[in-house]
Protein backbone atom coordinates (compact mmCIF):
# COMPACT_ATOMS: atom_id res chain seq x y z
CA UNK A 1 0.00 0.00 0.00
CA UNK A 2 1.16 3.49 -0.80
CA UNK A 3 2.80 5.47 1.99
CA UNK A 4 1.84 8.74 0.31
CA UNK A 5 -1.70 8.62 1.51
CA UNK A 6 -3.13 8.11 4.94
CA UNK A 7 0.02 7.15 6.65
CA UNK A 8 1.41 10.14 8.44
CA UNK A 9 0.21 12.68 5.88
CA UNK A 10 -2.31 13.46 3.17
CA UNK A 11 -0.35 15.13 0.40
CA UNK A 12 -2.36 14.28 -2.69
CA UNK A 13 -4.72 11.80 -4.29
CA UNK A 14 -2.12 10.58 -6.78
CA UNK A 15 -1.03 7.17 -5.59
CA UNK A 16 -3.91 6.58 -3.18
CA UNK A 17 -5.74 3.31 -3.78
CA UNK A 18 -9.47 3.14 -4.47
CA UNK A 19 -9.90 1.50 -1.04
CA UNK A 20 -8.10 4.36 0.68
CA UNK A 21 -10.22 6.97 -1.08
CA UNK A 22 -13.40 5.05 -0.29
CA UNK A 23 -12.28 4.77 3.34
CA UNK A 24 -12.10 8.57 3.56
CA UNK A 25 -15.49 9.03 1.89
CA UNK A 26 -17.13 6.37 4.08
CA UNK A 27 -15.56 7.86 7.21
CA UNK A 28 -16.98 11.26 6.23
CA UNK A 29 -20.55 9.92 6.46
CA UNK A 30 -20.84 9.77 10.28
CA UNK A 31 -19.07 13.14 10.53
CA UNK A 32 -21.84 14.75 8.48
CA UNK A 33 -24.17 13.87 11.35
CA UNK A 34 -21.95 15.57 13.93
CA UNK A 35 -22.49 18.92 12.19
CA UNK A 36 -26.27 18.42 12.30
CA UNK A 37 -26.40 17.98 16.06
CA UNK A 38 -27.34 20.53 18.65
CA UNK A 39 -23.85 20.18 20.15
CA UNK A 40 -21.59 20.13 17.10
CA UNK A 41 -18.56 18.69 18.80
CA UNK A 42 -17.05 15.32 19.59
CA UNK A 43 -14.01 14.82 21.86
CA UNK A 44 -12.02 12.75 19.36
CA UNK A 45 -8.97 15.02 18.91
CA UNK A 46 -9.05 16.56 22.37
CA UNK A 47 -5.57 17.66 23.34
CA UNK A 48 -4.22 17.69 19.78
CA UNK A 49 -2.75 20.95 18.54
CA UNK A 50 -3.19 21.81 14.88
CA UNK A 51 -1.56 24.69 13.02
CA UNK A 52 -3.21 26.04 9.89
CA UNK A 53 -0.25 27.39 8.00
CA UNK A 54 -1.43 29.44 5.05
CA UNK A 55 1.11 31.05 2.74
CA UNK A 56 -1.65 31.98 0.30
CA UNK A 57 -4.91 33.81 0.82
CA UNK A 58 -7.80 31.47 1.46
CA UNK A 59 -11.03 32.04 3.28
CA UNK A 60 -13.19 29.06 2.57
CA UNK A 61 -10.64 26.28 2.75
CA UNK A 62 -9.18 27.65 5.96
CA UNK A 63 -12.60 28.20 7.51
CA UNK A 64 -13.68 24.72 6.52
CA UNK A 65 -10.57 23.15 8.08
CA UNK A 66 -11.04 25.25 11.20
CA UNK A 67 -14.63 24.12 11.66
CA UNK A 68 -13.53 20.52 11.12
CA UNK A 69 -10.77 20.86 13.71
CA UNK A 70 -12.95 22.56 16.29
CA UNK A 71 -15.78 20.05 15.88
CA UNK A 72 -13.24 17.34 16.68
CA UNK A 73 -12.14 19.30 19.80
CA UNK A 74 -8.59 20.00 18.59
CA UNK A 75 -6.85 23.23 19.59
CA UNK A 76 -6.04 25.32 16.54
CA UNK A 77 -3.78 28.20 15.64
CA UNK A 78 -3.89 30.07 12.34
CA UNK A 79 -0.73 31.41 10.80
CA UNK A 80 -1.10 33.35 7.59
CA UNK A 81 1.82 34.75 5.74
CA UNK A 82 0.94 36.83 2.77
CA UNK A 83 3.00 39.27 0.83
CA UNK A 84 6.10 37.45 -0.29
CA UNK A 85 4.50 34.92 -2.60
CA UNK A 86 7.27 32.36 -2.71
CA UNK A 87 9.10 31.43 0.42
CA UNK A 88 12.48 29.88 0.28
CA UNK A 89 12.81 26.28 1.39
CA UNK A 90 14.95 27.23 4.37
CA UNK A 91 12.31 29.60 5.65
CA UNK A 92 9.58 27.02 5.45
CA UNK A 93 11.65 24.48 7.33
CA UNK A 94 12.57 27.06 9.95
CA UNK A 95 8.92 27.96 10.46
CA UNK A 96 7.97 24.32 10.79
CA UNK A 97 10.81 23.52 13.19
CA UNK A 98 9.81 26.42 15.39
CA UNK A 99 6.27 25.13 15.46
CA UNK A 100 7.43 21.64 16.30
CA UNK A 101 9.49 23.06 19.12
CA UNK A 102 6.15 24.18 20.56
CA UNK A 103 4.96 20.56 20.42
CA UNK A 104 2.25 20.70 17.78
CA UNK A 105 0.70 17.55 16.35
CA UNK A 106 -0.47 18.49 12.88
CA UNK A 107 0.06 21.07 10.17
CA UNK A 108 -2.52 21.96 7.54
CA UNK A 109 -0.64 23.87 4.89
CA UNK A 110 -1.39 25.90 1.80
CA UNK A 111 1.61 27.06 -0.16
CA UNK A 112 2.16 28.63 -3.61
CA UNK A 113 4.93 26.18 -4.54
CA UNK A 114 4.09 22.77 -5.99
CA UNK A 115 5.60 20.09 -3.81
CA UNK A 116 5.79 22.25 -0.68
CA UNK A 117 3.59 19.88 1.35
CA UNK A 118 5.79 16.89 0.57
CA UNK A 119 8.89 18.94 1.27
CA UNK A 120 7.54 19.79 4.71
CA UNK A 121 6.22 16.31 5.44
CA UNK A 122 9.66 14.83 4.83
CA UNK A 123 11.22 17.15 7.39
CA UNK A 124 8.89 17.20 10.39
CA UNK A 125 7.40 14.56 12.65
CA UNK A 126 3.94 16.15 12.76
CA UNK A 127 1.20 15.02 10.40
CA UNK A 128 0.94 17.20 7.30
CA UNK A 129 -2.26 17.78 5.36
CA UNK A 130 -1.97 19.50 2.03
CA UNK A 131 -4.53 22.28 1.68
CA UNK A 132 -3.26 23.18 -1.78
CA UNK A 133 0.31 23.39 -3.06
CA UNK A 134 0.96 25.49 -6.15
CA UNK A 135 -0.42 23.84 -9.26
CA UNK A 136 0.11 20.37 -7.84
CA UNK A 137 -2.77 19.06 -5.68
CA UNK A 138 -5.64 20.07 -3.42
CA UNK A 139 -6.71 16.65 -2.16
CA UNK A 140 -9.44 17.59 0.31
CA UNK A 141 -11.24 19.65 -2.36
CA UNK A 142 -11.27 16.68 -4.72
CA UNK A 143 -12.44 14.38 -1.92
CA UNK A 144 -15.37 16.63 -1.11
CA UNK A 145 -16.20 16.79 -4.83
CA UNK A 146 -16.18 12.98 -4.97
CA UNK A 147 -18.39 12.76 -1.87
CA UNK A 148 -20.86 15.26 -3.33
CA UNK A 149 -21.03 13.38 -6.62
CA UNK A 150 -21.55 10.11 -4.76
CA UNK A 151 -24.29 11.68 -2.61
CA UNK A 152 -26.17 12.95 -5.63
CA UNK A 153 -25.74 10.04 -8.06
CA UNK A 154 -25.09 7.12 -5.69
CA UNK A 155 -21.72 6.22 -7.19
CA UNK A 156 -18.63 7.54 -8.90
CA UNK A 157 -17.65 4.47 -10.86
CA UNK A 158 -18.75 4.54 -14.49
CA UNK A 159 -19.85 8.19 -14.42
CA UNK A 160 -18.70 10.65 -17.04
CA UNK A 161 -17.19 13.70 -15.38
CA UNK A 162 -15.92 16.70 -17.32
CA UNK A 163 -13.66 19.26 -15.66
CA UNK A 164 -14.09 22.62 -17.37
CA UNK A 165 -11.92 25.72 -17.55
CA UNK A 166 -8.35 26.43 -16.53
CA UNK A 167 -6.84 22.96 -16.30
CA UNK A 168 -3.25 24.16 -16.71
CA UNK A 169 -3.01 26.03 -13.42
CA UNK A 170 -5.56 24.09 -11.40
CA UNK A 171 -4.54 21.88 -8.49
CA UNK A 172 -8.24 21.15 -7.99
CA UNK A 173 -8.45 19.77 -11.54
CA UNK A 174 -5.37 17.64 -10.99
CA UNK A 175 -6.56 16.12 -7.70
CA UNK A 176 -9.97 15.50 -9.24
CA UNK A 177 -8.46 13.68 -12.20
CA UNK A 178 -6.51 11.31 -9.92
CA UNK A 179 -9.44 10.65 -7.61
CA UNK A 180 -12.01 10.17 -10.36
CA UNK A 181 -9.81 7.85 -12.43
CA UNK A 182 -8.91 5.77 -9.38
CA UNK A 183 -12.59 5.32 -8.49
CA UNK A 184 -13.36 4.24 -12.05
CA UNK A 185 -15.04 7.32 -13.53
CA UNK A 186 -14.50 8.44 -17.13
CA UNK A 187 -12.86 11.83 -17.12
CA UNK A 188 -12.76 14.59 -19.72
CA UNK A 189 -11.37 18.10 -19.63
CA UNK A 190 -12.68 21.08 -21.57
CA UNK A 191 -11.24 24.56 -21.86
CA UNK A 192 -9.18 26.93 -24.00
CA UNK A 193 -6.15 25.30 -25.60
CA UNK A 194 -3.98 27.94 -23.96
CA UNK A 195 -5.09 26.66 -20.54
CA UNK A 196 -4.76 22.95 -21.37
CA UNK A 197 -1.59 21.14 -20.25
CA UNK A 198 0.16 19.52 -23.17
CA UNK A 199 -0.03 15.73 -23.18
CA UNK A 200 -2.87 15.59 -20.66
CA UNK A 201 -4.43 12.71 -22.67
CA UNK A 202 -1.61 10.53 -21.38
CA UNK A 203 -3.21 10.59 -17.94
CA UNK A 204 -6.19 8.78 -19.44
CA UNK A 205 -8.57 11.72 -19.86
CA UNK A 206 -10.24 12.84 -23.05
CA UNK A 207 -10.00 16.43 -24.24
CA UNK A 208 -13.21 18.10 -25.41
CA UNK A 209 -12.86 21.31 -27.40
CA UNK A 210 -16.32 22.79 -27.00
CA UNK A 211 -18.38 23.28 -23.89
CA UNK A 212 -21.47 22.08 -25.82
CA UNK A 213 -19.64 18.81 -26.42
CA UNK A 214 -18.85 18.55 -22.71
CA UNK A 215 -22.49 19.12 -21.75
CA UNK A 216 -23.57 16.54 -24.32
CA UNK A 217 -21.06 13.94 -23.08
CA UNK A 218 -21.00 14.33 -19.30
CA UNK A 219 -23.12 13.32 -16.31
CA UNK A 220 -21.25 15.79 -14.11
CA UNK A 221 -19.54 19.11 -14.88
CA UNK A 222 -16.95 20.39 -12.42
CA UNK A 223 -16.35 24.00 -13.40
CA UNK A 224 -13.00 25.47 -12.40
CA UNK A 225 -12.62 29.06 -11.33
CA UNK A 226 -10.97 31.28 -13.94
CA UNK A 227 -8.22 33.20 -12.18
CA UNK A 228 -8.63 36.75 -13.38
CA UNK A 229 -4.90 37.28 -13.65
CA UNK A 230 -4.86 34.71 -16.49
CA UNK A 231 -6.41 37.33 -18.72
CA UNK A 232 -3.75 39.87 -17.90
CA UNK A 233 -1.15 37.22 -18.61
CA UNK A 234 -2.62 36.77 -22.09
CA UNK A 235 -4.04 33.23 -21.76
CA UNK A 236 -7.50 34.40 -22.80
CA UNK A 237 -8.56 37.43 -24.87
CA UNK A 238 -11.28 38.75 -22.53
CA UNK A 239 -13.69 37.65 -19.83
CA UNK A 240 -16.65 38.32 -22.10
CA UNK A 241 -15.11 36.20 -24.82
CA UNK A 242 -14.46 33.44 -22.31
CA UNK A 243 -18.09 33.47 -21.17
CA UNK A 244 -19.31 33.46 -24.77
CA UNK A 245 -17.23 30.41 -25.70
CA UNK A 246 -16.80 28.45 -22.45
CA UNK A 247 -19.42 29.79 -20.06
CA UNK A 248 -21.80 27.14 -18.69
CA UNK A 249 -25.08 28.90 -19.36
CA UNK A 250 -28.68 27.95 -18.78
CA UNK A 251 -29.36 28.05 -22.53
CA UNK A 252 -26.59 25.55 -23.18
CA UNK A 253 -27.84 23.22 -20.44
CA UNK A 254 -31.43 23.46 -21.64
CA UNK A 255 -30.42 22.62 -25.18
CA UNK A 256 -28.91 19.35 -23.95
CA UNK A 257 -32.17 18.31 -22.26
CA UNK A 258 -30.63 16.15 -19.57
CA UNK A 259 -30.05 16.10 -15.83
CA UNK A 260 -26.49 17.27 -15.32
CA UNK A 261 -24.89 17.77 -11.92
CA UNK A 262 -22.92 21.00 -11.63
CA UNK A 263 -19.99 21.47 -9.25
CA UNK A 264 -17.78 24.47 -8.65
CA UNK A 265 -15.03 24.68 -6.01
CA UNK A 266 -15.64 28.41 -5.44
CA UNK A 267 -15.28 31.27 -5.22
CA UNK A 268 -17.36 31.67 -8.39
CA UNK A 269 -16.96 34.30 -11.05
CA UNK A 270 -20.62 34.62 -11.98
CA UNK A 271 -20.94 35.53 -15.63
CA UNK A 272 -17.43 34.33 -16.47
CA UNK A 273 -17.18 30.55 -16.14
CA UNK A 274 -20.72 30.01 -14.88
CA UNK A 275 -24.13 31.58 -15.42
CA UNK A 276 -25.77 32.78 -12.20
CA UNK A 277 -28.96 30.94 -13.14
CA UNK A 278 -26.95 27.71 -13.32
CA UNK A 279 -25.08 28.36 -10.07
CA UNK A 280 -28.36 28.88 -8.22
CA UNK A 281 -30.38 26.38 -10.22
CA UNK A 282 -31.57 22.85 -9.50
CA UNK A 283 -28.54 21.22 -11.16
CA UNK A 284 -26.12 22.93 -8.81
CA UNK A 285 -24.68 21.09 -5.78
CA UNK A 286 -22.29 23.91 -4.98
CA UNK A 287 -23.53 24.54 -1.43
CA UNK A 288 -23.67 20.81 -0.76
CA UNK A 289 -19.96 20.79 -1.62
CA UNK A 290 -19.33 23.35 1.10
CA UNK A 291 -21.25 21.30 3.68
CA UNK A 292 -19.45 18.12 2.65
CA UNK A 293 -16.11 19.93 2.86
CA UNK A 294 -16.30 20.07 6.65
CA UNK A 295 -17.21 16.37 6.94
CA UNK A 296 -14.45 15.26 4.57
CA UNK A 297 -11.87 17.32 6.43
CA UNK A 298 -13.01 15.86 9.75
CA UNK A 299 -12.57 12.40 8.27
CA UNK A 300 -9.08 13.20 7.00
CA UNK A 301 -7.98 14.71 10.33
CA UNK A 302 -9.36 11.70 12.18
CA UNK A 303 -7.68 9.17 9.88
CA UNK A 304 -4.34 10.94 9.65
CA UNK A 305 -4.16 11.37 13.43
CA UNK A 306 -4.44 7.58 13.68
CA UNK A 307 -1.36 6.86 11.60
CA UNK A 308 -1.42 3.97 9.19
CA UNK A 309 -4.66 3.24 7.39
CA UNK A 310 -3.90 -0.41 6.71
CA UNK A 311 -6.04 -1.79 9.52
CA UNK A 312 -8.94 0.51 8.82
CA UNK A 313 -8.91 -0.50 5.17
CA UNK A 314 -8.88 -4.15 6.23
CA UNK A 315 -11.76 -3.51 8.60
CA UNK A 316 -13.69 -1.91 5.79
CA UNK A 317 -13.03 -4.92 3.57
CA UNK A 318 -14.26 -7.23 6.32
CA UNK A 319 -17.37 -5.14 6.90
CA UNK A 320 -18.11 -5.27 3.19
CA UNK A 321 -17.68 -9.05 3.09
CA UNK A 322 -20.01 -9.35 6.04
CA UNK A 323 -22.63 -7.20 4.36
CA UNK A 324 -22.58 -9.38 1.25
CA UNK B 1 -6.69 -24.58 29.13
CA UNK B 2 -5.52 -24.53 25.52
CA UNK B 3 -5.84 -21.24 23.72
CA UNK B 4 -8.80 -21.11 21.35
CA UNK B 5 -10.93 -23.68 23.18
CA UNK B 6 -14.61 -22.75 23.20
CA UNK B 7 -17.02 -23.26 26.05
CA UNK B 8 -20.69 -22.64 25.57
CA UNK B 9 -22.13 -20.03 27.95
CA UNK B 10 -25.58 -19.60 26.42
CA UNK B 11 -27.24 -21.59 23.65
CA UNK B 12 -29.99 -20.23 21.42
CA UNK B 13 -32.75 -21.09 23.88
CA UNK B 14 -30.87 -19.64 26.87
CA UNK B 15 -30.29 -16.45 24.91
CA UNK B 16 -33.95 -16.14 24.02
CA UNK B 17 -34.94 -16.65 27.64
CA UNK B 18 -32.36 -14.13 28.82
CA UNK B 19 -33.72 -11.52 26.42
CA UNK B 20 -37.28 -12.17 27.62
CA UNK B 21 -36.21 -11.75 31.27
CA UNK B 22 -34.24 -8.62 30.41
CA UNK B 23 -37.24 -7.14 28.57
CA UNK B 24 -39.41 -7.54 31.64
CA UNK B 25 -36.75 -6.11 33.94
CA UNK B 26 -36.27 -3.11 31.64
CA UNK B 27 -39.98 -2.27 31.76
CA UNK B 28 -39.87 -2.51 35.56
CA UNK B 29 -36.75 -0.33 35.67
CA UNK B 30 -38.37 2.31 33.46
CA UNK B 31 -41.65 2.20 35.40
CA UNK B 32 -43.60 1.26 32.26
CA UNK B 33 -43.07 1.89 28.59
CA UNK B 34 -44.23 5.52 28.29
CA UNK B 35 -40.88 7.25 28.47
CA UNK B 36 -38.69 4.30 27.55
CA UNK B 37 -36.05 4.72 24.82
CA UNK B 38 -33.74 1.82 24.03
CA UNK B 39 -30.31 2.73 22.69
CA UNK B 40 -28.15 -0.08 21.33
CA UNK B 41 -24.36 0.24 21.29
CA UNK B 42 -22.91 -0.51 17.84
CA UNK B 43 -22.82 -3.16 16.65
CA UNK B 44 -24.38 -6.11 18.48
CA UNK B 45 -26.11 -3.95 21.04
CA UNK B 46 -28.18 -2.49 18.23
CA UNK B 47 -29.61 -5.87 17.26
CA UNK B 48 -30.20 -6.80 20.89
CA UNK B 49 -32.08 -3.52 21.49
CA UNK B 50 -34.15 -4.27 18.40
CA UNK B 51 -35.09 -7.71 19.75
CA UNK B 52 -35.88 -6.39 23.20
CA UNK B 53 -38.04 -3.65 21.67
CA UNK B 54 -39.87 -6.33 19.73
CA UNK B 55 -40.48 -8.46 22.86
CA UNK B 56 -41.68 -5.48 24.92
CA UNK B 57 -43.75 -4.27 21.98
CA UNK B 58 -45.61 -7.54 21.60
CA UNK B 59 -46.24 -8.13 25.32
CA UNK B 60 -47.39 -4.55 26.02
CA UNK B 61 -48.82 -3.80 22.60
CA UNK B 62 -46.73 -0.65 22.12
CA UNK B 63 -44.06 0.58 19.73
CA UNK B 64 -40.88 1.07 21.76
CA UNK B 65 -38.61 3.72 20.22
CA UNK B 66 -34.99 2.70 19.79
CA UNK B 67 -31.79 4.24 18.57
CA UNK B 68 -28.19 3.31 17.98
CA UNK B 69 -25.01 4.81 19.34
CA UNK B 70 -21.47 4.50 18.03
CA UNK B 71 -18.94 5.47 20.65
CA UNK B 72 -15.81 5.48 18.47
CA UNK B 73 -15.41 9.27 18.55
CA UNK B 74 -15.72 9.25 22.35
CA UNK B 75 -13.16 6.55 23.12
CA UNK B 76 -10.47 7.43 25.62
CA UNK B 77 -7.87 5.20 23.97
CA UNK B 78 -7.73 6.62 20.44
CA UNK B 79 -4.08 7.49 20.90
CA UNK B 80 -3.32 3.90 21.79
CA UNK B 81 -5.34 2.12 19.13
CA UNK B 82 -3.23 3.51 16.28
CA UNK B 83 -5.04 2.99 13.01
CA UNK B 84 -8.49 4.44 13.18
CA UNK B 85 -11.42 2.12 13.60
CA UNK B 86 -14.33 2.75 11.28
CA UNK B 87 -16.92 5.07 12.73
CA UNK B 88 -20.45 3.72 12.74
CA UNK B 89 -23.70 5.55 12.79
CA UNK B 90 -25.30 7.25 15.79
CA UNK B 91 -29.02 7.84 15.39
CA UNK B 92 -31.48 8.73 18.08
CA UNK B 93 -35.19 9.01 17.34
CA UNK B 94 -36.33 12.46 18.47
CA UNK B 95 -35.44 14.06 21.76
CA UNK B 96 -33.79 12.26 24.66
CA UNK B 97 -35.00 15.06 26.96
CA UNK B 98 -37.36 13.74 29.63
CA UNK B 99 -36.96 10.10 28.61
CA UNK B 100 -35.79 7.04 30.45
CA UNK B 101 -32.95 5.86 28.23
CA UNK B 102 -31.77 2.28 28.57
CA UNK B 103 -28.41 1.59 26.92
CA UNK B 104 -28.23 -1.96 25.57
CA UNK B 105 -24.93 -3.74 24.95
CA UNK B 106 -23.82 -7.31 24.48
CA UNK B 107 -20.97 -7.56 27.00
CA UNK B 108 -20.09 -5.38 30.00
CA UNK B 109 -16.39 -5.63 30.77
CA UNK B 110 -14.12 -2.68 31.68
CA UNK B 111 -16.97 -0.15 31.60
CA UNK B 112 -15.09 2.19 29.24
CA UNK B 113 -17.54 1.74 26.36
CA UNK B 114 -20.41 2.72 28.65
CA UNK B 115 -18.48 5.72 29.98
CA UNK B 116 -18.09 6.87 26.35
CA UNK B 117 -21.76 6.18 25.61
CA UNK B 118 -22.82 8.29 28.62
CA UNK B 119 -20.67 11.18 27.40
CA UNK B 120 -22.11 10.92 23.91
CA UNK B 121 -25.71 10.77 25.17
CA UNK B 122 -24.99 13.90 27.19
CA UNK B 123 -24.20 15.72 23.95
CA UNK B 124 -27.69 14.92 22.68
CA UNK B 125 -29.58 16.22 25.69
CA UNK B 126 -30.53 15.45 29.25
CA UNK B 127 -32.60 12.32 29.79
CA UNK B 128 -34.46 12.02 33.10
CA UNK B 129 -32.71 8.78 33.76
CA UNK B 130 -30.20 6.47 32.07
CA UNK B 131 -30.00 2.75 32.70
CA UNK B 132 -27.81 -0.03 31.39
CA UNK B 133 -28.88 -3.48 30.21
CA UNK B 134 -26.31 -6.06 29.12
CA UNK B 135 -26.62 -9.60 27.89
CA UNK B 136 -23.41 -10.73 29.65
CA UNK B 137 -21.67 -9.12 32.62
CA UNK B 138 -18.21 -10.69 32.58
CA UNK B 139 -16.70 -8.72 35.50
CA UNK B 140 -13.30 -7.03 35.23
CA UNK B 141 -14.48 -3.45 35.62
CA UNK B 142 -11.96 -0.59 35.40
CA UNK B 143 -14.51 2.13 36.15
CA UNK B 144 -17.30 2.47 38.74
CA UNK B 145 -20.06 1.42 36.33
CA UNK B 146 -22.68 -1.29 36.93
CA UNK B 147 -25.55 -2.65 34.89
CA UNK B 148 -29.18 -2.30 36.02
CA UNK B 149 -30.31 -5.30 34.00
CA UNK B 150 -28.12 -8.35 33.35
CA UNK B 151 -28.95 -11.39 31.21
CA UNK B 152 -26.12 -13.56 32.51
CA UNK B 153 -23.41 -12.73 35.03
CA UNK B 154 -20.19 -14.73 34.92
CA UNK B 155 -16.63 -14.03 36.01
CA UNK B 156 -14.40 -14.44 32.95
CA UNK B 157 -10.62 -14.19 33.40
CA UNK B 158 -8.76 -11.41 31.63
CA UNK B 159 -7.34 -12.79 28.40
CA UNK B 160 -10.40 -14.89 27.62
CA UNK B 161 -12.96 -13.63 25.13
CA UNK B 162 -16.74 -13.60 25.36
CA UNK B 163 -18.00 -14.27 21.84
CA UNK B 164 -21.59 -13.14 21.36
CA UNK B 165 -23.20 -14.40 18.18
CA UNK B 166 -26.59 -13.26 17.05
CA UNK B 167 -28.77 -14.43 14.20
CA UNK B 168 -28.87 -11.14 12.29
CA UNK B 169 -25.09 -10.77 12.05
CA UNK B 170 -23.63 -14.22 12.71
CA UNK B 171 -26.29 -16.61 11.48
CA UNK B 172 -27.03 -18.12 14.90
CA UNK B 173 -27.75 -17.21 18.51
CA UNK B 174 -25.10 -18.29 21.03
CA UNK B 175 -22.60 -17.00 23.55
CA UNK B 176 -19.26 -18.80 23.91
CA UNK B 177 -16.25 -18.19 26.06
CA UNK B 178 -13.05 -18.55 24.04
CA UNK B 179 -9.95 -19.21 26.08
CA UNK B 180 -6.89 -17.02 25.62
CA UNK B 181 -8.10 -14.83 22.79
CA UNK B 182 -7.49 -11.46 24.36
CA UNK B 183 -9.88 -8.92 25.73
CA UNK B 184 -13.49 -8.38 24.78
Amino acid sequence: MSRLGLGKDLLGLEGLSADEIRLILDTAEPFKAVSEREIKKVPTLRGKTIVNLFFEASTRTRTSFEFAEKRLSADTVNITSQGSSVLKGENLVDTARNLEAMRIDMVVMRHPSSGAAKFLANRIRSNVINAGDGQHEHPTQALLDLLTIRDRLGRVEGLKVCICGDILHSRVARSNIWGLLTLGAEVAVCGPLSLMPRGIEELGVRVLRHVEEAIEWADVLNIMRLQLERMRAGYIPSLREYYRVFGVTLERLERAQKELVILHPGPMNRGVEIDSRVADGPHSVILQQVTNGVAVRMAVLYLVAGGSSDLAVQAMGAARDEAE
Amino acid sequence: MTSGVRQSLLNARDLERALADMSQAIVEFAGGTDRLLLVGVQRRGVQLAERIAHIIGSTHNVEVPRGAIDITLYRDDLRAVGPRPLVGETRLPGEVEGRCVVIVDDVLYTGRTIRAALNELGDYGRPDRIGLAVLVDRGGRELPIQADVVGKAVEVPRGDHVDVMIRELDGRDAVDIVVGLGSG
